[in-house]
């Protein structure tokens, strides 16, 4: 044929192709996006969702954190070093290393925690040298400390977030007693160079150790070092120590406390990814729809010339878009979700690991790459596979339709034994050990454990319509039993919502089990340790590192009370073992001897211990101290107390569960000799036998009037107990919730790309006499199928998931022994729920499904 | 193809319609004056245009006329899957605009029998599910012995248990044939059925309709483009742009075997 002149075309730019590549890619893939807001609308929702919980629990857990750098660390100015002591560094100490004849600087520090008696908020108190600390001075406004009143008065430097005027007085808790102050003027953010400081009051150090009763006492020296020069600072600064004093660099101390917040953290940011990878089973799910729906389309395209690479780009395209747009969103949505995660983790992290309020909640670039890279890249990850698949079929097999499911179903086996090879090798990875005390393989094992679920999914969902399929017949009629069929025939994407549920529900019930496991092991544990009849302690609650003390008196005049036998005395220290933060505590052992027995896993039996803790330097050491130390009865511990590191062996290892720090527990008798103060951090009492308890409270109460303690009976500690470790584990169950939720919503998404796709043979199913109830109970039928396989294998897989959790994360991260137990109410109760929820899933696609016209049905497929 | 059993050989005698209902008529079906109007997002489009014609018991017709010109909105009408905006149409005397969405259920559910160009089987049913589907919609009992009948009457006997996708297309026309004399209807309604097969197969799916309209009595409604089919029909209705063109009865060819 001769060309027609100035119809031929001049060669084609890469620029060209480029752009009408991508001209019909939005024809082909963009606009019917558009045409379908629904089921784009969903997937773009879950997706969103899910970076929103990855997003807010990563900003959380920063703003929880981050308060602590702003006020503890704000004071430490150019510090090189930090000098302290279990106990406290005598005045002494700082007098001998002031008259070193070098270019050094110490500034001394008295720390302590305060609360304000109505609130009952809780801040940091430091004891500083306003006179001498030059680099601190500009910092406090209301002018220079008057150096002749500052011996008698009672100034207090506050930080704007307390919200106090200069002049005023200001009333604190202050260990057992409320004392008033003068508020001598307002902290400036610029103090340390810190941008934002938390709520946070300074005191004259004199003034500091008179009130929270360290006379004579340090709790910390400063050191700053000139800059540059290769000087061994540190070996000269040791040599002016007294034994038992500690030197390391500054900063250790709130990276230990990280690092134990490390495992807390991590274990909120992978379950804050289940929720995205719930998302991400339906970014695949809607990918292969696509993919089914169009491969009359490919087919064409691809034989009117139309490249494999273009058809996977295609449809990789459909995916991140999901992606980007989801994301974006996320972003926004995670930074509001974040106000609430901060609720929910604050008070735990202020309760086990740092004793600081929450911080500013505020997007960093890190937070963003790393939702983008989460959002994203968990979406093109999805998507390639369908969109692999579409390019890979060749133009004639894709203009005939339904073989892709049926593909599905013949690979379906092969599958099954890829299921079970990755199962096998998410067992063994469960034997490896916690990297940096991560543990890394276990999460991987349970990662392993939903995949190789997700490959025996389509099995099981034949299995599943195969058994159900008469049943449903005689007890629904044909259109229930219809719908379930269709839905083994549609594996390719049942398989996916299965999947994304089943691990929803998966995380549901293992997470229920992990935690109702670790309440009762906690309540047989309290039961065993509370054996007192009343329990005195300081008013304001101890957190990680900060331990309220009370005036030794106190055990004094309890125990002068005709109704009192006894009076375990009990004090605790925050200390510092191999790098991480550990407890020293000290009880009385003469009372606890025959008074309580305490539950020993490793050891002699309760009596022969206490004797031993009594007659030599020994010690017992809680499972979690055990495991974080690798340490065992009959090892000897060097404790740096008294006047040097003093070694104590270990005589028992014991159960304990409230603090992930870790308890060495000693004599108090043995031990106040190298640890002389009195204070105590509670007291348990022990009545005459026969004596009324709340009788015997009343008396304890007047006695102590005028002190800011509680008298508490054991009942109420107990009860105390389960109400916080309730509060802390309130975000998990938060975060469980909301995969849940994404999951239903991507199944209602897949219920109505069913109808959508199935219309053709609903419509059949209308002209051959099916009524619009039995075209509701056909898609019912599908909802409830979806539900039941999901519970079915999610439970299946919990349980197997649990075990992870309880046995090997669990004991990596935290060292905690637990009991199985299984809530079998809560679980009950939450698969009804779920099973309830994807019903009403149904409900919209059943509505569309009965209230469309049959002719039409018949016309559009 | 096997002779024909004695659950299936009779017209159902028993009334499909309380007495109450039911108009006694010698049509099974009847257009007056019927028109069908689609609303479109900008426009409206009328299908079918002031039709008037009936069709009585036992009769085979061939509906012709060019895509578009209102075939399948004609036995979407004729089938009480759709009803018409203007005029009537009366399914055994019984009109469809009256009938509120149940009853028009009941009506397709009894009445009428459909076989598309398609197929249109339940891809993850055997045959002889397939055939039990509509039976098993009106709650019969015994679906399962009538299936095998109708799958005997079309020559299917022993494919019950195979899958669509292991059918050829004729096998599966056969099987939708069976499908839609499940509940013994008055009349098939039948959209291009051999659209979709070759002409050998296409003689016996025809041979197979003519059968069914002489030995069951059955009225056998057929959209066609096809002239051959056409020839096999004792009236031929025409249709051009939604308007009845013409109607003629003519002596059919006899079936071949």
């Amino acid at each position: 044929m001769t060309p027609v002149p100035g119809l031929r075309d001049p060669a084609p730019t890469s620029a060209d192709r480029i752009v009408s590549n991508w001209r019909l890619l939005y024809r082909l893939i963009v606009r019917p996006m558009v045409r379908e807001p629904l089921r784009s609308g969903v997937t773009v929702l879950c997706v969103s969702v899910g970076v929103a919980v990855v997003v807010a629990i990563d900003l959380a857990g920063e703003a929880s954190a981050g308060s602590f750098r702003s006020s503890m660390e704000s004071l430490q100015g150019g510090a090189s070093y930090e000098i302290s002591k279990v106990g406290g560094i005598p005045d002494e100490v700082f007098g001998d290393l002031a008259r070193i004849r070098e270019p050094l600087r110490f500034l001394a520090r008295v720390e302590g925690y305060v609360s304000e008696p109505e609130t009952g908020e809780r801040f940091p108190l430091f004891g500083v040298d306003v006179l001498g600390d030059e680099a601190l001075r500009p910092g406090l406004e209301g002018g220079p400390p008057d150096l002749g009143r500052l011996s008698e008065s009672r100034q207090v430097w506050i930080s704007r977030a307390l919200r106090q005027e200069a002049g005023g007085p200001v009333r604190l808790v202050v260990g057992d007693t409320v004392e008033e102050f003068e508020v001598a003027g307002v902290i400036r953010e610029s103090v340390g160079g810190s941008d934002s400081l938390g709520p946070m009051a300074l005191m004259d150090i004199a003034l500091a150790q008179r009130v929270l009763g360290r006379r004579g006492l340090l709790d910390r020296i400063y050191v700053e070092t000139p800059e540059g020069g290769t000087r061994n600072w540190e070996s000269l600064i040791r040599s002016h120590l007294p034994p038992g004093t500690v030197l390391h660099a500054v900063g250790v101390r709130s990276r230990e406390s990280r690092k134990l917040l490390t495992s807390f953290r991590w274990n909120l940011r992978v379950l804050s990814y289940i929720a995205l990878i719930v998302g991400a089973f339906l970014v695949y799910n809607t990918v292969s729809v696509s993919v089914v729906r169009r491969r009359t389309m490919i087919g064409v395209a691809r034989a009117l010339g139309m490249p494999r690479g273009m058809v996977r780009a295609g449809f990789l395209a459909e995916g991140l878009l999901f992606g980007i747009v989801g994301t974006a969103l996320g972003l926004a949505t995670g930074k509001v979700l974040a106000v609430g995660a901060v609720e929910l983790m604050g008070q735990t992290v202020q309760s086990l690991y740092l004793s600081s309020a929450p911080g500013e909640i505020a997007i960093r670039p890190w937070t963003a790459f790393a939702a983008v890279c989460a959002g994203v890249g968990a979406s093109a990850l999805s998507a390639w596979w369908p969109a692999s698949e579409a390019a890979t079929v060749p133009p004639t097999d894709a203009m005939s339709t339904g073989r892709i499911d049926f593909a599905t179903r013949v690979q379906g086996g092969s599958w099954a034994i890829r299921g079970l090879a990755c199962a096998a090798v998410s067992i063994g990875l469960c034997f490896a050990p916690a990297w940096d005390r991560v543990p890394f393989a276990a999460y991987a094992a349970a990662l392993g454990l939903i995949a190789s679920a997700t490959m025996l999914v389509p099995q099981a969902a034949v299995a599943c319509v195969r058994l159900s399929s008469r049943p449903l017949l005689r007890v629904f009629g044909v259109a229930s039993m219809l719908g379930a069929r269709s839905l083994s025939s549609s594996l390719a994407r049942t398989a996916v919502i299965v999947a994304a549920l089943s691990t929803a529900t998966a995380m549901m019930v293992s997470v229920a089990i992990m935690v109702g496991s670790m309440r009762e092991t906690l309540l047989v544990w309290i039961d065993s340790q509370l054996q007192a009849d009343l329990y005195i302690q300081p008013e304001r609650r101890p957190g990680e590192g900060d331990l309220p003390t009370m005036d030794g008196s106190v055990a004094l005049t309890v125990e002068s009370l005709p109704a009192v036998d006894a009076v375990d005395r009990y004090r605790r220290y925050a200390i510092s073992y191999g790098g991480l933060p550990a407890t020293l505590a000290l009880a009385d052992f003469r009372v606890l001897k025959t008074r309580s027995e305490m539950r020993m896993i490793e050891g002699a039996d309760w009596t022969g211990i206490s004797d031993l803790l009594m007659s030599t330097e020994s010690v017992i050491v809680s499972e979690t101290f055990s495991s974080k130390h690798d340490v065992r009865t009959g090892d000897v511990l060097s404790l740096p107390i008294g006047n040097g590191a003093e070694d104590f062996e270990i005589v028992g290892v014991y159960p304990d569960y409230s603090a992930e720090s870790g308890y060495i527990l000693g004599d108090r008798g043995v031990l106040a000799r190298h640890l002389p103060d009195a204070r105590l951090t509670g007291c348990g009492v022990y009545l005459v036998p026969g004596a009324d308890i709340e009788a015997a409270r009343s008396e304890v109460v007047r006695a102590l009037a005028g002190r800011t303690v509680v008298v508490a009976r054991n009942r109420e500690l107990r009860e105390n107990a389960t109400a916080v470790f309730d509060r802390t584990f309130a975000i998990t169950y938060a975060l469980e919730a909301v995969a849940v939720f994404v999951a239903i919503l991507g199944m209602a998404g897949s219920l109505i790309t069913l109808v959508i796709d199935r219309r053709g043979e609903l419509g059949v199913l209308r002209a051959l006499g099916g009524s619009r109830e039995q075209i509701r109970s056909l898609v019912m039928a599908q909802a409830g199928m979806l539900g039941i396989m999901s519970n079915l294998i999610g439970l299946l897989l919990g349980c197997a998931l649990s075990v992870i959790l309880v046995k090997v994360i669990n004991k990596q991260s935290f060292g905690w022994t637990i009991q199985f137990h299984w809530p079998v109410g809560f679980l009950l109760l939450a698969i009804a729920v779920i099973f309830a929820a994807s019903l009403a899933a149904g409900l919209y696609p059943a509505r569309i499904a009965s209230s469309s016209d049959p002719g039409g049905m018949l016309r559009e497929a | 193809m096997g002779s024909l059993p004695a659950t299936i050989r009779p017209v159902t005698p028993e009334p499909r319609h309380p007495p109450s209902e039911q108009t006694v008529s010698s049509d099974v079906l009847r257009f007056r004056n019927t028109s069908k109007v689609y609303a479109l997002a900008r426009q409206s489009v009328a299908a079918l245009t002031d039709v008037t014609v009936s069709v009585g018991r036992g009769e085979f017709v061939a509906l012709v006329g060019r895509s578009g010109c209102g075939k399948t909105t004609f036995l979407n009408l004729a089938g009480a899957l759709d009803v018409p905006s203007g005029g009537d149409v009366l399914i055994d005397g019984l009109s469809t605009v009256s009938l509120d969405d149940a009853q028009l259920t009941q009506v397709r559910r009894r009445q009428v029998g459909f076989v598309f160009q398609f197929f249109r089987l339940f891809p993850t049913l055997s045959a002889v599910e397939n055939v039990e589907v509509p039976l098993q919609l009106a709650g019969l009992p015994g679906s399962r012995a009538r299936a095998r009948d109708l799958l005997d009457l079309v020559g299917m006997a022993d494919l019950g248990e195979r899958m669509p996708y292991q059918l050829s297309g004729g096998q599966m026309q056969r099987v939708a044939i069976a499908r839609a004399l499940g509940p013994s209807p008055s009349m098939l309604l039948a959209d291009e059925p051999t659209g979709n097969l070759d002409s050998e197969t296409a003689r016996t799916i025809m041979d197979l309709f003519r059968r069914v309209n002489i030995e069951l009595g059955t009225t056998v409604v057929m959209a066609t483009h096809s002239m051959a089919n056409a020839s096999r029909a004792e009236r031929v209705i025409a249709l051009n742009d939604g308007r009845l063109a013409s109607d003629e009865s003519r002596n059919p060819e006899a079936p071949v075997g």
